[in-house]
């Protein structure tokens, strides 16, 4: 329930950043987005039923499911290295997008 | 081949391209590395494909063995075998012309192509969800690199803002799958296509879970009502990199498509009529929104969204006709829209526009160019001889077999409309008197060592031909057209085979449970 929750409100606040003009919230908000594919990613492991891995289990059904953690860890670095790439956009060229500009090709006419 | 060989499709790109950066600015060691992995990928995609050819089959390995559901798959059949083959043919014409028109004159160029087809063979051959989410990315970023990759101070606004729009768009629908990937795991237990073989036809959670996957890859492969962002984004770069992109990342996206559908969905008929609903709104949609458009590429752009709706049409009827031609469709297509980009592409380069209208009788002046256009043109819009007749014939048939005649009729008058699309790219750019060849400044778009090394020098109209070298890739991809077109049987042959195998997936999943 709590995953879900936490889920929704980095969608929300990613789709409100979203909306912006500038580059830099946008980015914000897809790292916003990242995370809330990251908690959607545990949360498909069972994280409701199962415990922490602590110990010395005896039932491996009730502990953390590690195939989820380790898609995530590789999502996570994904998601970093593009976090990158696009902050490298953002300082070049312009400081707003504005899709209805003119075409330089047109313009030139 | 052994299935244990099929991790090299990937592992040998990504070890040459880390090498290369290491020995630096060796320009002949480089254009060796990166042709000769090309021509060994080729070499090893035909060697699957002559395997297959005739009974089918698959062939699967884990790697170092680990138990299915844990281990990476790769899997090769007819279909990711032909897919190889195509990929590998675009990326080296592509990274030829690029060597030509100067564009690859740098030093990252070699090992971000390489990145590149490594990521591609990955996503072709992988047989977990989330493998095919990794190798997408692994593909897309050297992609980000490549989009603004310029020589020194010629780089554009508008590649950087074409870059933001690409990166953006393929980030979000990175993430949408990557929460798909979460939801299938969450309510089937397994990301493993073959454990998730025919799941979602029995199980509506599954189906939901992955919808929401098949929802982000239509949108990569650019399915109308999302499809603005790939008429903006691909004529903003070279033209040497829209023609790759072209070739390989759309064509991933509809390969997942197919390959999604197939296997997990088992080709359930209760959501075809989605899919052909949406293939027709994509036909129209990309051949009106080319209509308005100004320049060469743009005008491309516009018909590859509206041909992938073709394509996609075989996926969404479901037979084993409709999935041949789908086939067919596919790899005629990426090598025709190729040669369309790289013949106009390298009008552009030469002389410096794209604009339709601003040069005029190059059928005159470049009647190597003006041919391989010709060609090209023809066969996008479907006259014999060539492929995209075909193509899009058996198309029609394999749609009247299951009775869309709405979809039939589109289809025609889709084909209408290309046809006079091409032709006003022709009346703008190749016929028309050859008196007035453009005053224009040498290519922006051209970069550095064209530029530079013919400046001063060349003065004189006659001097400034397109060269053999920058001609070649056009007419290499025209005359293969023809040549699929003339020998068509070969290659429909094929694709039925292929067509086969996503009908009946039990050799694909036996061969990646057995890895």
């Amino acid at each position: 329930m709590s995953s879900a929750v936490i889920a929704g409100l980095l969608v929300f606040g990613a789709v409100y950043l979203f909306m912006q003009r500038e580059m830099l919230r946008v980015i914000l908000g897809f790292v916003l987005l990242g995370h809330a594919g990251n908690v959607v990613l545990m949360a498909a492991g069972g994280s409701a039923r199962r415990h922490e891995p602590f110990g010395a289990p005896g039932d491996l059904s009730t502990v953390a499911d590690p195939l989820p953690q380790a898609f995530v860890l590789t999502a996570i670095v994904i998601a970093f290295s593009i976090t990158i790439v696009m902050l490298v956009l953002a300082v070049t060229g312009r400081d707003e997008d504005d899709d209805t500009e003119a075409d330089p090709e047109e313009a030139r006419s | 081949m052994s299935g244990a060989l099929l991790p090299l499709f990937v592992a040998l790109p990504l070890l040459l391209s880390a090498l290369l950066l290491i020995v630096g600015d060796r320009r002949v060691l480089h254009a060796v590395g990166l042709f000769g992995t090309l021509l060994l990928a080729i070499g090893g995609a035909l060697w699957l494909v002559t395997d297959f050819a005739g009974s089918g089959g698959a062939v699967a390995h884990g790697v170092a063995q680990w138990p299915v559901g844990i281990s990476i798959p790769f899997v090769a059949d007819m279909f990711a075998a032909l897919m190889l083959a195509v990929t590998a043919v675009l990326t080296l014409v592509c990274s030829w012309f690029a060597y030509a028109s100067g564009r690859a004159a740098t030093v990252y160029f070699a090992p971000l192509v390489l990145v590149l087809t490594a990521g591609v063979n990955g996503a072709l051959l992988t047989a977990d969800l989330f493998n095919l989410f990794v190798f997408i990315e692994v593909m897309l970023l050297p992609s980000y690199g490549l989009f603004v990759l310029a020589a020194r101070h010629k780089g554009t606004e508008r590649q950087v803002m074409g870059a933001r729009l690409y990166v953006t768009l393929n980030l979000l629908t990175s993430t949408i799958f990557l929460m798909g990937v979460g939801f299938i795991y969450g309510t089937a237990g397994t990301v493993n296509m073959a454990e998730l073989a025919g799941r979602a036809a029995t199980d509506g959670t599954v189906a939901i879970s992955a919808a929401v996957c098949l929802f982000a890859v239509a949108i990569k492969a650019a399915v109308v009502p999302i499809h603005g962002w790939l008429a903006v984004a691909y004529p903003a770069t070279s033209p040497a990199i829209t023609a790759l992109f072209s070739g390989l990342h759309t064509k991933v996206a509809i390969y997942a498509i197919y390959r999604i559908y197939a296997v997990v969905f088992d080709g359930d008929a209760h959501w075809l009529w989605i899919g052909v609903a949406l293939c027709c709104l994509t036909m129209v949609a990309g051949v009106l929104g080319a209509v308005g458009e100004k320049t060469t590429r743009s005008v491309l752009a516009f018909h590859m969204i509206s041909q992938i709706g073709y394509i996609l049409l075989g996926v969404a009827l479901f037979t084993l006709a409709g999935l041949a031609a789908g086939i067919f469709y596919l790899l005629h297509h990426m090598i025709v829209k190729a040669s369309l980009f790289l013949s106009t592409g390298a009008i552009e380069v030469r002389y410096g526009t794209g604009r339709i209208g601003a040069l005029s009788g190059m059928a005159k002046r470049e009647p190597v160019i003006a041919v391989a256009f010709f060609v090209a043109a023809l066969s996008l819009a479907g006259l014999p001889p060539f492929s995209g007749f075909v193509a899009k014939f058996s198309l029609i048939l394999a749609a009247v077999d299951t009775g869309h005649v709405i979809a039939v009729i589109v289809m025609l008058a889709v084909s209408l409309v290309t046809l006079l699309s091409m032709l006003k790219i022709w009346n703008g750019v190749f016929w028309g008197s050859a008196e007035a060849p453009a005053p224009h400044a040498p290519a922006p778009a051209g970069d550095g060592a064209v530029a530079t090394a013919s400046d001063g020098v060349v003065a004189t109209a006659s001097g400034r031909r397109i060269s053999a070298a920058l001609a070649g890739p056009a007419v290499v991809t025209a005359c293969l057209t023809l040549a699929l077109g003339l020998g068509a049987e070969v290659l429909m042959g094929v694709s039925t085979t292929a067509a086969e195998g996503l009908l009946d997936t039990s050799t694909y999943v036996k061969a990646v449970m057995d890895s």
